[in-house]
């Protein structure tokens, strides 16, 4: 255990490091962009695609149970990712487009 | 070479989530925020395909497979995203949650097999076959990654199903000790699976999906659909740790970064959601709040109200000084955003003085009504938010209340047996006049009685809100 612990530093480190700024970040959102930002944060999190990515990568031609699954997976992360940009983009135009009334 | 600009790329990559998130913090440069992240995210993928190369050196194949998927899932994205009506957009990003959720299980499914096809190989029995330290660790990643992923999936499709109304609340007696016991089923058998994991038994592995789905799905189901922004906010902060564990897997730092920070960020979201109602997230996850348990109060129903008609109400509001409409979800249902910031602009005409009362959950998620009042033009300045809308209730002589209920319930602050009990809520009460427009007296999420609607200063005017908004219009224009 302590052995793994020393062999994964760096992966510990980041993982604290990161927990303290996503605290950090997010304490200072106004609650009105509250959907926004969990639509943004919802995108990010689709980067889990990158592993889809590399175990679809990774297949054997022949290992059509891992193809599957993995072309699946890929198309499931990648959805996460486009839809998740999107609709945070279409929430924040209309955020953009109060801000001047008078052009329509 | 290659590796190192991989490298590069990903810790660009991870500045960009950071700044975007970050940027989301600030009206104006929310929008350059996401585009940001957005960039980065292409980076990485980019980079991931052309540039990966695993232990041995090997760059990526099935490139067809891969390019295949990705522009159908973009294809889907881009079309779903765009279609999507604002009101919808609670559930939508639901749904895509439980995408990534799914995505990260199906990885973790995938490496399984991958780990176990040692076991089929012919012969494996003198292999001499120890679980060191670093493959108990691997293993776990695993295991944690299909169990997040799963319960985040199959959650988040109950949560996009009840908020559009195919699903319907269900709860039964014993049934969080049911879900208690399917979860100690599921650790149990990864703990197992973890030190003893062998040839004979790694099948059981798949169990560990199936009982997940069956977990996510009892943990959401009971849950009532005024507190599904904080079970989505809780399941989105889930993928991301299941996006994390798939870092651990890949020892890739951007997967790790980017599902840490939504873990950590959406976790604190969720805290901070649950605060705004005043509630625990104990008590959401095992309340049963907005189910059928809240009767205590509705016991002492009754009582008179009066109506008011629509040339009545117009007057009222014409010849008012200030103006306070009070949005909620019956306002998103009608889709009468755009009616609202008509009837505002006709009432500026006439010189009354309009704002808007937002409360932090009125509709069905933090910040959805400044969403749909954006979405008509409305602007910012205003939209004023608890506190200030409180301060200025005193001096205010009509407030249109539309289709909110929960959130102007002074039960919350005088009945101490209302399970609204202690929520902040708008002091509506405060004010000259209430005008409160709703489809029927039916109680509202939280299914309790709202004494508001029985005070002598409120009077009702039933319909659905875009209707009733159109009516006023033109009586206020007749006027």
């Amino acid at each position: 255990m302590l052995n793994w612990i020393s062999e994964n530093q760096q992966y510990i480190y980041i993982v604290i490091l990161m927990i303290f700024l996503g605290i950090e970040v997010i304490g200072r959102v106004p609650s009105v962009l509250h959907t926004p930002l969990m639509s943004g944060a919802n995108a990010i999190h689709g980067v889990v695609i990158i592993g889809a990515i590399i175990v679809m990568g990774k297949a054997e031609s022949n290992n059509y149970l891992a193809l599957i699954l993995g072309f699946l997976a890929v198309i499931v992360g990648t959805l996460n990712v486009v839809g998740g940009f999107v609709v945070t983009n279409r929430m924040l135009e209309m955020f953009k487009g109060k801000k001047n009334p008078n052009k329509k | 070479m290659e590796g190192n600009i991989l490298t590069l790329i990903y810790i660009i990559a991870s500045v960009t989530f950071i700044l975007g998130l970050k940027k989301l913090s600030n009206p104006a440069k929310a929008r350059n925020g996401n585009l940001i992240a957005a960039a980065g995210m292409t980076l990485a993928i980019l980079g991931t395909i052309f540039l990966y190369k695993d232990e041995n050196g090997n760059t990526l194949h099935n490139y067809g497979w891969i390019f295949a998927g990705i522009i159908i899932g973009a294809i889907i994205g881009t079309l779903a995203a765009n279609k999507v009506k604002m009101t919808a957009m609670p559930e939508m990003v639901s749904m895509f949650n439980g995408m990534g959720g799914a995505c990260a299980a199906l990885i973790s499914i995938v490496e399984f097999n991958h780990l176990s096809e040692t076991f089929t190989v012919p012969g494996w029995s003198e292999v001499p076959w120890n679980l060191t330290g670093g493959m108990i660790g691997h293993t776990l990643t695993i295991y944690a990654g299909c169990l997040i992923g799963t319960v985040s999936f199959a959650g988040s499709m109950i949560a996009w199903g009840k908020l559009n109304g195919k699903i319907k609340d269900f709860s039964f007696k014993g049934q969080h000790i049911l879900n208690l016991v399917v979860l100690a089923a599921i650790l149990v058998l990864i703990v197992y699976l973890l030190f003893d994991l062998n040839p004979a038994n790694y099948k059981l592995f798949y169990l560990i999906p199936l009982l997940s789905i069956v977990y996510g799905v009892l943990f959401v189901f009971p849950i009532g659909g005024a507190d599904m922004p904080v079970v989505i906010s809780l399941l989105n902060s889930f993928t991301g740790v299941a996006a994390a564990c798939g870092g651990f897997l890949y020892n890739n730092k951007v997967m790790l970064t980017g599902g840490i920070l939504v873990g950590a960020a959406g976790t604190l979201l969720t805290i901070l959601m649950c605060k705004a109602m005043n509630r625990s997230l104990k008590n959401v996850l095992i309340g049963n709040f907005g189910g059928s348990n809240a009767t205590s109060s509705q016991s002492k129903t009754g009582g008179n109200y009066k109506e008011i008609s629509v040339s009545d109400a117009a007057v009222a509001m014409a010849y008012a000084r200030k103006v306070m409409i009070v949005p909620g979800y019956g306002l998103a249902v009608a889709q009468a955003q755009h009616a609202c910031h008509e009837l505002e602009k006709l009432l500026e005409e006439k010189g009354v003085e309009v704002k808007y009362a937002i409360h932090p959950v009125a509709g069905r998620m933090p910040g959805h009504m400044n969403v749909l009042l954006a979405e008509a033009d409305v602007n910012y300045e205003k939209l004023l938010e608890m506190e200030q809308a409180n301060d200025e209730f005193k001096t205010t002589d009509v407030v249109l209340i539309l289709g909110a209920n929960d959130v102007v319930n002074p039960a919350a602050k005088t009945d101490p047996s209302s399970p609204i009990y202690g929520m902040p809520i708008l002091e509506v009460e405060e004010a000259k006049m209430v005008i409160v427009n709703k489809r029927s007296m039916k109680p509202g999420y939280a299914g309790i009685e709202n004494q508001l609607f029985y005070q002598p200063k409120t009077s009702m005017l039933f319909g659905d809100a875009k209707n009733v908004l159109q009516q006023l219009i033109s009586e206020v224009k007749n006027l």
